[in-house]
Protein backbone atom coordinates (compact mmCIF):
# COMPACT_ATOMS: atom_id res chain seq x y z
CA UNK A 1 0.00 0.00 0.00
CA UNK A 2 1.25 3.61 -0.61
CA UNK A 3 2.40 5.69 2.03
CA UNK A 4 -0.15 8.25 1.43
CA UNK A 5 -3.05 6.07 1.03
CA UNK A 6 -2.09 4.63 4.14
CA UNK A 7 -1.74 8.17 5.99
CA UNK A 8 -5.26 9.36 4.14
CA UNK A 9 -6.61 6.17 6.08
CA UNK A 10 -4.97 7.14 9.15
CA UNK A 11 -6.12 10.23 9.06
CA UNK A 12 -9.82 8.51 9.08
CA UNK A 13 -9.33 6.06 11.40
CA UNK A 14 -7.30 8.61 13.78
CA UNK A 15 -10.01 11.28 13.80
CA UNK A 16 -13.08 8.86 14.65
CA UNK A 17 -10.80 7.02 17.10
CA UNK A 18 -9.92 9.97 18.99
CA UNK A 19 -13.29 11.50 19.11
CA UNK A 20 -14.63 8.50 20.00
CA UNK A 21 -12.14 7.91 22.86
CA UNK A 22 -12.97 11.84 23.75
CA UNK A 23 -16.54 11.02 24.07
CA UNK A 24 -16.12 8.28 26.22
CA UNK A 25 -14.52 10.62 28.89
CA UNK A 26 -18.44 11.44 29.00
CA UNK A 27 -19.60 7.85 30.11
CA UNK A 28 -21.16 8.22 33.78
CA UNK A 29 -20.89 12.10 33.71
CA UNK A 30 -23.67 13.09 31.19
CA UNK A 31 -26.07 15.90 32.13
CA UNK A 32 -28.69 13.17 32.00
CA UNK A 33 -28.98 10.12 32.05
CA UNK A 34 -30.61 10.28 28.16
CA UNK A 35 -27.51 12.15 26.84
CA UNK A 36 -24.81 10.14 28.48
CA UNK A 37 -26.33 7.06 26.48
CA UNK A 38 -26.91 9.17 23.58
CA UNK A 39 -22.65 9.96 23.55
CA UNK A 40 -21.41 6.83 24.57
CA UNK A 41 -23.39 5.30 21.91
CA UNK A 42 -22.04 8.14 19.34
CA UNK A 43 -18.44 7.08 20.84
CA UNK A 44 -18.96 3.21 20.03
CA UNK A 45 -20.11 4.33 15.94
CA UNK A 46 -17.05 6.04 15.65
CA UNK A 47 -14.76 3.48 17.33
CA UNK A 48 -16.25 0.84 15.40
CA UNK A 49 -15.76 2.81 12.11
CA UNK A 50 -12.37 3.51 13.28
CA UNK A 51 -11.47 -0.63 13.74
CA UNK A 52 -12.89 -1.57 10.37
CA UNK A 53 -9.92 0.93 9.32
CA UNK A 54 -7.34 -0.47 11.53
CA UNK A 55 -8.51 -3.89 10.19
CA UNK A 56 -7.78 -3.14 6.95
CA UNK A 57 -4.72 -1.67 7.51
CA UNK A 58 -3.82 -4.67 9.38
CA UNK A 59 -4.21 -7.15 6.80
CA UNK A 60 -2.53 -4.92 4.40
CA UNK A 61 0.46 -4.62 6.58
CA UNK A 62 1.00 -7.94 8.16
CA UNK A 63 0.12 -6.22 11.88
CA UNK A 64 -2.37 -6.43 14.44
CA UNK A 65 -5.52 -4.29 14.76
CA UNK A 66 -4.09 -3.11 17.94
CA UNK A 67 -1.29 -2.06 16.56
CA UNK A 68 -2.09 1.32 15.19
CA UNK A 69 -4.49 2.77 18.33
CA UNK A 70 -2.30 1.65 20.78
CA UNK A 71 1.25 1.05 19.84
CA UNK A 72 2.04 4.44 17.80
CA UNK A 73 3.86 7.50 19.63
CA UNK A 74 1.72 10.88 19.51
CA UNK A 75 3.69 12.04 16.68
CA UNK A 76 2.32 9.10 13.91
CA UNK A 77 -1.38 10.47 14.86
CA UNK A 78 -2.58 12.00 11.76
CA UNK A 79 -6.37 13.12 13.68
CA UNK A 80 -7.09 16.71 13.01
CA UNK A 81 -6.59 19.04 16.19
CA UNK A 82 -10.52 19.55 16.55
CA UNK A 83 -10.96 16.02 18.10
CA UNK A 84 -8.39 15.92 20.63
CA UNK A 85 -9.93 19.22 22.60
CA UNK A 86 -11.15 18.27 25.94
CA UNK A 87 -14.42 17.82 26.46
CA UNK A 88 -15.20 21.71 28.28
CA UNK A 89 -19.15 21.87 29.01
CA UNK A 90 -22.18 19.97 27.12
CA UNK A 91 -21.77 23.15 24.81
CA UNK A 92 -18.48 22.56 23.87
CA UNK A 93 -18.92 18.67 23.43
CA UNK A 94 -21.61 19.41 21.26
CA UNK A 95 -19.91 22.67 19.15
CA UNK A 96 -16.99 20.25 18.60
CA UNK A 97 -19.21 17.58 17.24
CA UNK A 98 -21.42 19.17 15.52
CA UNK A 99 -18.39 20.84 13.57
CA UNK A 100 -16.73 17.52 13.41
CA UNK A 101 -20.20 15.74 12.14
CA UNK A 102 -20.64 18.68 9.18
CA UNK A 103 -17.05 17.47 7.74
CA UNK A 104 -17.54 13.83 8.50
CA UNK A 105 -20.69 13.63 6.96
CA UNK A 106 -19.82 15.05 3.55
CA UNK A 107 -16.39 12.95 3.62
CA UNK A 108 -17.99 9.66 3.77
CA UNK A 109 -20.82 10.80 1.78
CA UNK A 110 -17.90 11.14 -1.47
CA UNK A 111 -16.12 8.42 0.06
CA UNK A 112 -19.07 6.14 -0.71
CA UNK A 113 -18.04 6.69 -4.30
CA UNK A 114 -13.90 5.47 -3.90
CA UNK A 115 -13.04 2.63 -6.35
CA UNK A 116 -11.16 1.36 -3.29
CA UNK A 117 -14.63 -1.22 -2.68
CA UNK A 118 -13.40 -2.05 0.78
CA UNK A 119 -13.07 1.61 1.74
CA UNK A 120 -16.39 2.59 -0.13
CA UNK A 121 -17.76 -0.03 1.86
CA UNK A 122 -17.30 1.52 5.78
CA UNK A 123 -17.99 4.97 4.02
CA UNK A 124 -21.65 3.45 3.32
CA UNK A 125 -22.32 1.97 6.89
CA UNK A 126 -20.78 4.83 8.63
CA UNK A 127 -22.64 7.14 6.26
CA UNK A 128 -25.90 6.03 8.45
CA UNK A 129 -24.32 6.71 11.38
CA UNK A 130 -23.10 9.96 10.88
CA UNK A 131 -26.23 11.07 9.41
CA UNK A 132 -28.01 10.87 13.01
CA UNK A 133 -24.72 12.59 14.18
CA UNK A 134 -25.18 15.05 12.59
CA UNK A 135 -29.33 15.29 13.21
CA UNK A 136 -28.01 15.16 17.10
CA UNK A 137 -25.54 18.07 16.94
CA UNK A 138 -27.13 20.41 15.02
CA UNK A 139 -30.32 19.66 17.14
CA UNK A 140 -28.39 20.39 20.22
CA UNK A 141 -27.07 23.73 18.48
CA UNK A 142 -30.31 25.17 17.90
CA UNK A 143 -31.46 24.48 21.27
CA UNK A 144 -28.52 26.00 23.14
CA UNK A 145 -27.60 29.04 20.75
CA UNK A 146 -31.95 29.88 20.27
CA UNK A 147 -32.59 28.83 24.13
CA UNK A 148 -31.99 30.69 26.94
CA UNK A 149 -29.78 34.02 27.75
CA UNK A 150 -26.99 31.26 29.47
CA UNK A 151 -27.15 28.72 26.76
CA UNK A 152 -26.93 30.78 24.06
CA UNK A 153 -23.70 32.78 25.42
CA UNK A 154 -22.15 29.23 26.25
CA UNK A 155 -22.37 28.17 23.20
CA UNK A 156 -21.34 31.18 21.35
CA UNK A 157 -18.04 31.00 23.76
CA UNK A 158 -17.90 27.74 22.75
CA UNK A 159 -18.13 28.33 18.61
CA UNK A 160 -15.80 30.95 19.14
CA UNK A 161 -13.15 28.65 21.08
CA UNK A 162 -13.33 26.12 18.28
CA UNK A 163 -13.88 27.87 14.88
CA UNK A 164 -10.22 28.12 14.66
CA UNK A 165 -10.18 24.54 14.48
CA UNK A 166 -12.68 24.06 11.65
CA UNK A 167 -10.92 24.78 8.59
CA UNK A 168 -7.98 21.72 8.86
CA UNK A 169 -10.45 19.39 8.06
CA UNK A 170 -11.43 21.12 4.93
CA UNK A 171 -8.09 21.80 3.90
CA UNK A 172 -6.54 19.03 2.12
CA UNK A 173 -2.84 18.37 3.09
CA UNK A 174 -0.66 16.18 0.09
CA UNK A 175 -1.92 12.68 1.11
CA UNK A 176 -5.31 13.64 0.65
CA UNK A 177 -4.65 15.29 -2.72
CA UNK A 178 -2.57 12.09 -3.62
CA UNK A 179 -5.55 9.85 -2.49
CA UNK A 180 -8.23 11.95 -4.48
CA UNK A 181 -6.42 11.83 -7.52
CA UNK A 182 -5.58 7.96 -7.08
CA UNK A 183 -9.47 7.70 -7.18
CA UNK A 184 -9.82 6.68 -3.60
CA UNK A 185 -10.43 9.80 -1.08
CA UNK A 186 -12.99 12.31 -1.66
CA UNK A 187 -12.82 15.49 -3.46
CA UNK A 188 -11.91 17.96 -1.12
CA UNK A 189 -13.77 21.17 -2.61
CA UNK A 190 -17.46 18.96 -2.62
CA UNK A 191 -16.70 18.23 1.27
CA UNK A 192 -15.37 21.83 2.16
CA UNK A 193 -18.86 22.84 -0.04
CA UNK A 194 -21.22 20.69 1.54
CA UNK A 195 -19.71 21.13 5.46
CA UNK A 196 -19.47 24.75 4.90
CA UNK A 197 -22.65 25.11 3.92
CA UNK A 198 -24.14 22.90 6.77
CA UNK A 199 -22.24 24.89 9.08
CA UNK A 200 -24.05 27.99 8.41
CA UNK A 201 -27.19 27.33 7.98
CA UNK A 202 -27.25 25.82 11.45
CA UNK A 203 -25.47 28.67 13.29
CA UNK A 204 -27.58 31.18 11.70
CA UNK A 205 -30.22 29.78 12.42
CA UNK A 206 -29.44 28.73 16.71
CA UNK A 207 -29.24 32.76 16.21
CA UNK A 208 -25.04 32.18 17.11
CA UNK A 209 -22.50 34.44 15.19
CA UNK A 210 -18.93 33.03 13.49
CA UNK A 211 -16.36 35.56 14.72
CA UNK A 212 -14.94 38.16 12.44
CA UNK A 213 -11.43 37.16 12.90
CA UNK A 214 -9.52 34.54 13.88
CA UNK A 215 -6.46 32.59 13.28
CA UNK A 216 -7.02 29.21 11.43
CA UNK A 217 -5.22 26.46 13.74
CA UNK A 218 -3.45 23.19 11.22
CA UNK A 219 -0.81 20.85 12.07
CA UNK A 220 -2.69 17.78 13.29
CA UNK A 221 -3.28 15.66 10.00
CA UNK A 222 0.60 16.02 9.80
CA UNK A 223 1.36 14.62 13.28
CA UNK A 224 1.76 18.27 14.50
CA UNK A 225 -0.83 17.87 17.73
CA UNK A 226 -1.82 19.98 20.45
CA UNK A 227 -0.58 18.88 23.75
CA UNK A 228 -3.74 17.21 24.89
CA UNK A 229 -3.62 14.44 22.73
CA UNK A 230 -0.81 12.77 24.95
CA UNK A 231 -2.91 12.68 27.65
CA UNK A 232 -5.49 10.98 24.99
CA UNK A 233 -2.95 8.68 24.14
CA UNK A 234 -1.20 7.98 27.62
CA UNK A 235 -4.73 7.01 29.09
CA UNK A 236 -5.76 4.22 26.01
CA UNK A 237 -1.93 2.96 25.00
CA UNK A 238 -1.35 2.21 29.71
CA UNK A 239 -2.23 -1.08 29.22
CA UNK A 240 -0.84 -2.37 26.01
CA UNK A 241 2.29 -0.64 27.42
CA UNK A 242 2.85 -1.46 30.80
CA UNK A 243 0.99 -5.34 29.76
CA UNK A 244 2.10 -6.07 26.47
CA UNK A 245 0.00 -8.60 24.47
CA UNK A 246 -2.71 -8.72 27.74
CA UNK A 247 -6.17 -10.77 26.87
CA UNK A 248 -9.14 -10.60 28.87
CA UNK B 1 -32.86 19.69 32.90
CA UNK B 2 -34.65 18.79 36.12
CA UNK B 3 -38.10 20.70 34.74
CA UNK B 4 -37.75 18.70 31.53
CA UNK B 5 -41.27 16.50 31.68
CA UNK B 6 -41.56 12.67 31.49
CA UNK B 7 -42.62 11.20 28.02
CA UNK B 8 -44.07 8.19 27.87
CA UNK B 9 -42.17 5.75 25.04
CA UNK B 10 -43.71 3.05 22.33
CA UNK B 11 -41.65 0.97 20.26
CA UNK B 12 -43.34 -0.95 17.00
CA UNK B 13 -41.17 -3.93 17.51
CA UNK B 14 -42.06 -4.92 13.66
CA UNK B 15 -44.23 -3.76 11.02
CA UNK B 16 -47.69 -5.49 11.57
CA UNK B 17 -47.64 -5.25 15.35
CA UNK B 18 -48.52 -2.52 17.74
CA UNK B 19 -46.29 0.13 19.19
CA UNK B 20 -45.91 -1.23 23.14
CA UNK B 21 -45.27 0.99 25.88
CA UNK B 22 -41.63 0.41 27.17
CA UNK B 23 -41.08 2.55 29.60
CA UNK B 24 -40.24 6.40 30.00
CA UNK B 25 -37.52 9.75 30.41
CA UNK B 26 -36.55 12.96 30.26
CA UNK B 27 -36.44 15.39 27.12
CA UNK B 28 -37.19 19.09 26.37
CA UNK B 29 -39.78 18.59 24.00
CA UNK B 30 -41.01 15.70 22.04
CA UNK B 31 -38.57 15.40 19.28
CA UNK B 32 -35.85 15.51 21.69
CA UNK B 33 -37.68 13.15 23.53
CA UNK B 34 -37.84 10.68 20.14
CA UNK B 35 -33.71 11.32 19.80
CA UNK B 36 -33.55 10.29 23.65
CA UNK B 37 -35.69 7.25 22.92
CA UNK B 38 -33.81 5.97 20.26
CA UNK B 39 -30.97 5.79 22.19
CA UNK B 40 -32.12 4.57 25.35
CA UNK B 41 -34.78 1.78 24.09
CA UNK B 42 -33.60 0.92 20.57
CA UNK B 43 -30.17 0.60 20.77
CA UNK B 44 -30.31 -3.69 20.48
CA UNK B 45 -32.41 -3.28 17.04
CA UNK B 46 -35.99 -3.16 19.48
CA UNK B 47 -37.81 -1.78 16.88
CA UNK B 48 -38.50 0.13 13.26
CA UNK B 49 -41.60 3.00 15.03
CA UNK B 50 -41.19 5.33 18.22
CA UNK B 51 -44.19 7.15 19.72
CA UNK B 52 -43.88 9.42 22.51
CA UNK B 53 -46.07 11.38 24.54
CA UNK B 54 -45.69 13.72 27.51
CA UNK B 55 -47.00 11.59 30.40
CA UNK B 56 -49.02 14.38 31.79
CA UNK B 57 -51.14 14.24 28.83
CA UNK B 58 -51.94 10.27 29.19
CA UNK B 59 -54.88 9.64 31.35
CA UNK B 60 -55.06 6.44 33.43
CA UNK B 61 -57.81 4.27 35.03
CA UNK B 62 -57.73 5.21 38.63
CA UNK B 63 -56.44 1.65 40.43
CA UNK B 64 -59.42 2.61 43.26
CA UNK B 65 -61.50 1.72 40.89
CA UNK B 66 -60.25 -1.20 39.99
CA UNK B 67 -62.84 -3.64 41.14
CA UNK B 68 -65.93 -2.00 39.51
CA UNK B 69 -63.64 -1.80 36.31
CA UNK B 70 -62.25 -5.39 35.75
CA UNK B 71 -63.77 -7.44 38.21
CA UNK B 72 -67.45 -7.72 36.71
CA UNK B 73 -65.57 -9.54 33.47
CA UNK B 74 -63.79 -12.12 35.18
CA UNK B 75 -67.25 -14.17 35.44
CA UNK B 76 -67.90 -13.75 32.67
CA UNK B 77 -66.52 -16.78 30.66
CA UNK B 78 -68.89 -16.86 28.08
CA UNK B 79 -67.51 -13.84 26.35
CA UNK B 80 -64.30 -16.04 25.46
CA UNK B 81 -64.71 -17.42 22.09
CA UNK B 82 -63.42 -21.19 23.21
CA UNK B 83 -66.90 -23.04 23.37
CA UNK B 84 -67.21 -22.84 19.57
CA UNK B 85 -66.09 -25.71 18.08
CA UNK B 86 -63.92 -25.01 14.75
CA UNK B 87 -63.66 -27.14 11.69
CA UNK B 88 -60.15 -28.62 11.25
CA UNK B 89 -59.82 -26.60 8.29
CA UNK B 90 -59.91 -23.40 10.34
CA UNK B 91 -56.01 -23.13 11.69
CA UNK B 92 -55.47 -19.66 12.59
CA UNK B 93 -58.10 -18.54 15.01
Amino acid sequence: MQKEIKDFMLMWADNSMILGQRLGEWCGHGPVLEQDIALTNIALDLIGEARNLYQYLAENEGKQEDDYPMLRDVRAFKNVLLVEQPNGDWAETMMRQFMFDCWHYYFVEELTKSNEARLAAVAKKTLKEVSYHLDFSSEWILRLGDGTEVSHQKAQDALDKLIPFFDEMLKPVDYEQYSFDAGIGPDSDVVKMGATEKFHQVIEKSTLKVPEKYFHKYGGKTGAHSEHLGFIIADMQFMQRAYPSVTW
Amino acid sequence: MKDWPLFEIFIRSKNGLNHKHVGSLHAADAQMAIQNARDVYTRRNEGVSIWVAEAKNITASNPDENEALFDPASDKIYRHPTFYVLPDALKHM
